[in-house]
């Protein structure tokens, strides 16, 4: 059962793909691939811990504030996480900027702990938040692999194109600015739904 | 126990904000001597980058947060000069053969939040010798690229004033910078107005110096113009520098 819970979001019940939550820090941070590594790692953490942490305090939460407990918890992840990496790991967390305290407004965690952690012991909840938080990677990591092969020709910030081929440099080819621009990672999500469509026909609605 | 009732809200939310509160209090204190250092030891790491010394050897360094505070030490000397009533801080690099790096601390306005950075200029005030930049939000992979070696070693001898000895700066161009202006560098794709932030910042700062440069110069010219004159007096003219400097 609990490889059920980790795999499902992966692909199957992909967050950003099937219940299409997180897609807006997915177009923000994939322009390369490192930051978009690194986001996905961060926001793994973050979906993990909140999810357990909800899920021991699930039976005290007054249920008219449950949002603002949430939050606070969240939140509260989210200052930890950026604080520990501006002491221990201080070039990471710049490369991450703003990012990390967006971590706190991605609807996966707030939607995994509404959908899962309130109503299951900590266990499944720790590796529900772990599944998804990948799943939400799988995808970051998806989109940020070709936005910045086409975009900048390279990969991991090494240039994969070779110089001579640019026009610039008397060749053939030129980078596509379209996949530097946000609107892109949409069009790329929007491939991957179709794919992930075309792959699982009980997606489709009827 | 009903847990909808107000008083359980009231109390509960209390205890939260609190024990939340205590923790990230907790947290910050004891990692705040941390974070302060991290911050300390990259702005002089940066101002090392700047003249060029100490950023491979720093990443191969096996503790590099003593290295480069022993290099700082070794190289930098933090002075101050006083212009027009304005306390400008200037840092002065003298390497091993002698010769002197003058580092000026920019600091700007980017796209997101501010950007800064540091920019070292060759013993003629004129050539640029380093620069360096940092930003603290801007878009990773578009205006966050002016923290790149790709960006910033364009600025390797530009030159900050024209043949006339007017201040012009370096300019960050849009779609291809003039190689043989020596004023022009490129900007960043997708990341034009982070771009035109450094440029903005380049100019500001470095402005108020000038007229310090000017003074330095000139002061420069008329000891190396006496020495020749002492020596050979036909040949003064060659001592003085390539440019004279215009203030306006």
């Amino acid at each position: 059962m609990y490889k059920k819970i980790f795999t499902e979001p992966l692909f199957k019940n992909n967050p950003v793909s099937v219940l299409v939550l997180g897609i807006c820090s997915a177009l923000a941070v994939t322009v390369k691939l490192e930051p978009a590594l690194v986001m996905a790692l961060s926001v793994t953490i973050v979906t993990g811990f909140s999810n357990v942490i909800i899920s021991l305090i699930r039976n005290t939460i007054p249920n008219r504030i449950r949002i603002i407990v949430q939050l606070v918890v969240v939140a509260m992840l989210v200052i930890l996480v950026d604080q520990i990496l501006k002491a221990f790991a201080y070039d990471v967390s710049k490369q991450l900027s703003v990012f990390v305290g967006l971590i706190i407004t991605n609807c996966i965690i707030m939607g995994r702990i509404e959908a899962f952690a309130l109503g299951n012991k900590p266990i499944p909840s720790l590796i529900d938040g772990l599944g998804n938080g990948l799943g939400y990677g799988i995808i970051l990591v998806v989109v940020a692999f070709f936005r910045e092969l086409f975009g900048s020709g390279s990969l991991m910030g090494y240039q994969l194109i070779p110089a001579s081929w640019y026009i610039k440099n008397g060749g053939f080819y030129e980078n596509n600015g379209l996949f530097i621009l946000p609107p892109m990672a949409l069009i790329l999500v929007g491939v991957f739904i179709w794919v992930q469509r075309s792959i699982q026909k009980e997606l489709i609605e009827k | 126990m009903n847990t909808n009732s107000n008083i359980y809200t009231i109390i509960y939310a209390t205890i939260m904000v609190v024990v939340v509160a205590v923790i990230l209090a907790f947290a910050s204190s004891l990692l705040k001597e941390r974070q302060q250092r991290n911050v300390e030891i990259e702005r002089k790491e940066m101002i090392l980058r700047s003249v060029q010394l100490g950023a491979d050897e720093a990443a191969r360094a096996s503790d590099k947060d003593s290295y480069i505070e022993a290099e700082y030490a070794r190289y930098i000397k933090d002075s101050s000069i006083n212009e027009q009533g304005k306390d400008l801080t200037l840092y002065i690099c003298t390497i091993e053969s002698g010769e002197r790096f003058y580092v000026i601390p920019l600091r700007g306005v980017g796209l997101w939040g501010p950007v800064w950075g540091y920019i070292s200029l060759k013993g003629d005030f004129n050539t640029v010798y380093g620069a360096t930049f940092d930003h603290k939000s801007e878009t990773p992979g578009l205006g966050a690229e002016i923290t790149t070696p790709m960006f910033y070693k364009q600025f390797e001898n530009k030159r900050i004033f024209d043949d006339s000895g007017n201040f012009v700066s370096v300019q960050v161009v849009k779609g291809g910078a003039d190689a043989s202006s020596g004023h022009e560098v490129d900007a960043i794709s997708g990341g034009t107005i982070t771009s035109k932030a450094v440029e903005e910042m380049l100019l500001k700062n470095i402005k108020d110096y000038t007229s310090f440069f000017a003074a330095k110069l000139k002061e420069s010219a008329e000891k190396a113009a006496e020495k020749a004159a002492e020596i050979q007096p036909s040949d003064s003219l060659s001592a003085t520098p390539s440019i004279q400097v215009n203030i306006q």
